[in-house]
């Protein structure tokens, strides 16, 4: 742990976006992960993606539930809302607060313990309710705050640091993710931020349940030969499917992709994202063809990586529910209660 | 790119900016640190052995060092390095036990004509080697023009006698009141090396109409200042022009000011913002109410009957041409007159060896300048040396000292019946600062302070007396304040790309954006790749050989803030603060070992 608070100086050419922000703006405190931790690298895209994104601090909700990676909110958006819940209790929380007021923009930091294990239940009813969120599962397969034990999604047969080989089989929450109807979902990893950030925005832009499975190194318990979320085992097997850049605005489309390999998507906040593809029989507007190509190669001992499923057109929780667009923590009693004279007419008639 | 060759001394020196822009490559962070510790005397004696007027140079030098400090990039000002050195000196105990002792002599003979800056570097060098020194000066005191054009109210006499003493004190000979006539006389007196340190004596002349007429009241500014610095003139008329736009000029302006000139103004040629003096220098004549005319030419000295009454000026303006040079060039406006009774004319210094016989076996060049060689600082004449102004024209004192330094190795070399053209190459040391998990011997956490301003006596009681300092140095609270505003920039990050798994931790700790993880390539295409904009290219990047995924680590050394958080957050010590010292190669000094190899 680092002992003294980050310089405040900054780099003097920094670019600032729109709202005269540099990326230095959308820090938080100082980290207390151990060094090296990959949940800092999503930390560091999360700022960039918020800055890219010109996203106004105040208008994020930060919520989190108990782990490593339930600690890092702490570490970006100082000035956004935040909310460090009881273990795997995140989802209820987000979904609650969005109910509440669908106008801020929410971001659900979880782990692999946190949304495998105890909250695995949470998680699969906030996906399937399609509430409208980013939800990131900072995944290094082991509980690293109790020193090392094999999380739920640790892979069968691979091995912890003291050499025990893991004899159960793994939660791959994407391929629930998936399953359970989310509209935008992606796995990345934490050393590719080239990936990562646009992934990150893309999610943010997207109006439905968006779920990022990023895998995320533990330096102290499993970074070791014989784990699968190592940095050098995710290296060697990545099998990215796609990259993809997040146009904001107006910018002219950057015109240096091959005809026929860019796909673009349009949001519901009027961005747009280019999907270049690597893999060219990927198709990530097709949810089934997802599935079992996910299957396939994780079968191979494969780690299929970008932007996996999006389906542009989806619909939120709001949307099922049928709220009304102002939010529902700022209705006024007058708003809310329609009188005695409308109370009767009711009464009266189901009499 | 290729991989940075961390282990040639010059790439982390360079890193050090101001030590590196230093003419005599003084420590600077390092006697930084020592100051707050309240180690003064060692941060002293650090200077003395490299810069040797600590106390003198911390009122007077030039400053090379601050505009090259890294602070002044990364936020306005840069570290009050100059007023800091003065902090060590003003602080110190007794050190007198700390210099070297006068050693039996070995036989050998130097003399030494003038006994300013360069001369007692030299002989400061020489003198603990067993050397027999006999310093010739024309003037009584040594110090040079550090005693006589220096006014008294920016450098005392106690601060000369004290560190013109230090070196006589080493069993150097000083011949005061003895000017050297004639180098053939010298010659004949068989020393076995001979060095010159005359400086540049003579100020240049300003030959335009009525400059003789008006004489009585027209004055050499460098003459002047020296015959004010000995008490042959302590007074001046209430009006005062002062001609030229260097800090002579505005030593006597202030100068001026304290001899009963009440209406002092400063006339020069170019624009304010181009004048030579440095920035503090004019700062403190507008503050003793010395206001300073520009693009003013001088035309004539208008005088009536002989009594100087004022100076015709041209009015000019600057002009660029294709080439971005500037000329002045009348501005149309009609002349103007400034009436004043005396003239100070500080238009330059020039140098003058009337007294080197032109069989001397010393060549001139077309200039009138010896011929001398920059590196060894030999002239045509294998046993004379030169330095200092005398050697390449006006500088500054400490490049005096840096001259001297060099100059003393090759005659120690000549002496020694070595190749003086075999320079040896400096020491270097480089070790790494981790105390602890998180902890570093130096102090890491960056201070936001802006710069200290250096507390002024009050101008009414300064402008009274003219041996009284203006300037009353940092306390020990301003000084701790000051000296936590330095980066530390001698603490180098070392990278190990053995050790790096490419976490990223750390480019996403760097306040500054300076590392990037990237392929290689060209210089210009890898600057134009980084994380953040690189806009100076003076400054290096840092490359790694290849890593494991096959890109390279870069890093900026521009706005580094050595604040050691990239070592922190690496999980494997891919990353270490090392603080690397390199001792200048002096006279005397060991030969080079192995351990300049740099990690």
């Amino acid at each position: 742990m680092t002992y003294i608070a980050k310089p405040k100086f900054h780099h003097p050419g920094l670019k600032k976006n729109e709202l005269g922000y540099t990326h230095r703006d959308y820090e938080g405190k100082i980290s207390t992960l151990c060094a090296g931790c990959g949940h800092d690298s999503i930390t560091a895209s999360i700022i960039e993606a918020c800055y890219e994104l010109s996203i106004e601090p105040h208008r994020v909700a930060k919520i989190s539930g108990i782990g490593c990676s339930s600690k890092t909110p702490d570490y970006f958006l100082g000035n956004s809302h935040g909310f460090n819940t009881v273990h795997g209790r995140m989802p209820s929380v987000l979904t609650g607060a969005n109910l509440a007021n669908r106008d801020l923009i929410y971001l659900g930091v979880s782990g692999d313990g946190d949304s495998a294990s105890i909250g695995f239940g949470q998680f699969a009813h906030s996906i399937r309710r399609g509430v409208n969120m980013t939800y990131i599962v900072e995944n290094n397969g082991v509980y690293g705050l109790t020193k090392g034990q094999f999380s739920a999604t640790a892979d069968r047969g691979s091995k912890s640091k003291k050499g025990v080989t893991n004899t159960d089989n793994a939660i791959d929450l994407v391929a629930i993710a998936l399953q359970l109807g989310a509209t935008f979902v992606a796995r990345s990893f934490s050393g590719d931020k080239t990936q990562l950030v646009p992934l990150i925005a893309a999610a943010i832009g997207h109006k439905g349940a968006s779920f990022i499975d990023v895998i995320s190194p533990c330096i102290a318990f499993n970074n070791h030969a014989g784990s699968t979320k190592s940095f050098d085992y995710v290296r060697e097997h990545n099998d990215a499917v796609n990259r993809l850049d997040v146009l904001v605005g107006r910018d002219p489309i950057a015109v240096d992709y091959a005809p026929g390999t860019v796909q673009m998507v349009e949001q519901h906040d009027g961005s747009r994202i280019a999907l270049r593809k690597i893999d060219a029989d990927y198709d990530p507007h097709d949810r089934l063809g997802a599935q079992t190509f996910l299957a396939r190669h994780a079968a191979k001992g494969q780690i299929v990586t970008g932007l996996l499923y999006v389906d542009p057109d989806a619909e939120d929780l709001h949307a099922h529910l049928d709220t009304v667009e102002t939010p529902l923590n700022t209705l006024e009693a007058d708003t809310l209660c329609p009188g005695s004279a409308a109370l009767d007419k009711f009464n009266a008639s189901l009499r | 790119m290729k991989p940075t060759d961390i282990a040639a001394p010059d790439y982390f020196h360079k890193v050090v900016d101001c030590q590196w822009a230093c003419p005599a490559h003084t420590p600077v962070p390092e006697y930084i640190r020592l100051i707050a510790q309240g180690r003064y005397s060692d941060a002293y004696m650090i200077n003395w052995k490299s810069n040797v007027f600590p106390g003198i140079l911390g009122r007077t030098c030039d400053r090379p060092c601050e505009p090259a400090c890294r602070r002044g990039r990364v936020e306005e000002t840069p570290v009050a390095i100059c007023r800091l050195k003065r902090v060590a000196a003003d602080f110190k105990d007794d050190i007198k036990h700390r210099l070297p002792h006068p050693t039996a002599k070995n036989g050998k003979r130097v003399a030494f004509v003038g006994g300013g800056p360069a001369s007692l570097t030299v002989a400061r060098d020489l003198a603990p080697l067993g050397y027999h020194c006999t310093v010739f000066d024309g003037d009584p005191q040594a110090g040079g023009m550090m005693r006589t054009q220096i006014p008294k109210f920016r450098l005392p006499n106690s601060v000369i006698d004290e560190e013109t003493g230090y070196i006589l004190d080493l069993g150097v000979d000083f011949k005061g009141g003895h000017r050297i006539e004639s180098m053939k006389a010298l010659l004949a007196e068989k020393y076995d090396a001979i060095f010159v340190g005359s400086g540049a004596p003579r100020g240049r002349e300003l030959d335009i109409p009525g400059r003789k007429e008006a004489a009585s009241h027209v004055h050499i500014g460098i003459d002047w200042l020296s015959s004010v610095s000995f008490g042959h003139t302590d007074k001046i008329g209430k009006r005062v022009i002062v001609l030229g736009g260097g800090n002579t000029a505005m030593d006597c302006c202030r100068t001026a000011r304290r001899l009963g000139g009440e209406d002092v103004k400063v006339v020069v040629r170019s624009g304010f913002e181009e004048m030579k003096a440095s920035p503090w220098e004019k700062e403190d004549a507008l503050h003793e109410d010395i206001p300073i005319l520009n693009f003013l030419v001088p035309v004539s000295f208008v005088h009536d009957n002989g009594k100087l009454t004022g100076i015709t000026f041209q009015k000019v303006k600057a002009e660029y041409d294709a080439k971005g040079r500037r000329n002045l060039v009348p501005s149309g406006e009609p002349d103007q007159t400034i009436e004043c009774d005396d003239v100070l004319v500080a238009v330059g210094q020039e140098n003058a060896f009337p007294w080197i016989e032109q069989d001397c076996g010393i060549e001139f060049d077309k200039w009138h300048m010896p011929k001398v060689d920059p590196k060894t600082f030999v002239s045509t004449n294998p046993k004379v040396f030169f330095g200092g102004d005398a050697a390449f024209g006006p500088k500054n004192i400490i490049w005096a000292v840096a001259q001297g330094h060099d100059a003393a190795l090759s005659i120690h070399k000549l002496l020694s019946g070595e190749d003086i053209t075999e320079r040896p190459l400096p020491e270097v040391h480089v070790s790494s600062q981790k105390m602890g998990i998180h902890e570093w011997s130096y102090d890491n956490d960056i201070s936001n302070d802006k710069r200290y301003k250096v507390p002024h006596r009050d101008k009414v009681i300064a402008l009274k007396d003219i041996r009284t300092e203006v300037e009353l140095g940092y306390d020990v609270k301003l000084a701790l304040g000051e000296a936590e505003r330095c980066l530390n920039c001698d603490v180098q990050t070392v990278f190990s790309t053995s050790l790096c798994i490419e976490c990223d931790a750390c480019v996403d700790i760097c306040p500054m954006d300076c590392i990037t993880f990237t392929d290689n390539g060209e210089e210009d295409d890898l600057r134009h790749r980084l994380k953040a904009p690189s806009p100076h290219p003076d400054q290096d990047l840092y490359v790694s050989s290849d890593l494991k995924t096959g890109r390279v680590m870069v890093k900026d050394e521009d706005v580094c803030l050595h604040c050691g958080l990239c070592a922190e957050r690496c999980p494997t010590g891919a990353w270490d603060m090392q603080k690397y010292l390199i001792n200048m190669t002096h006279a005397g000094s060991k030969c080079p070992t192995k351990s300049r190899s740099a990690a």
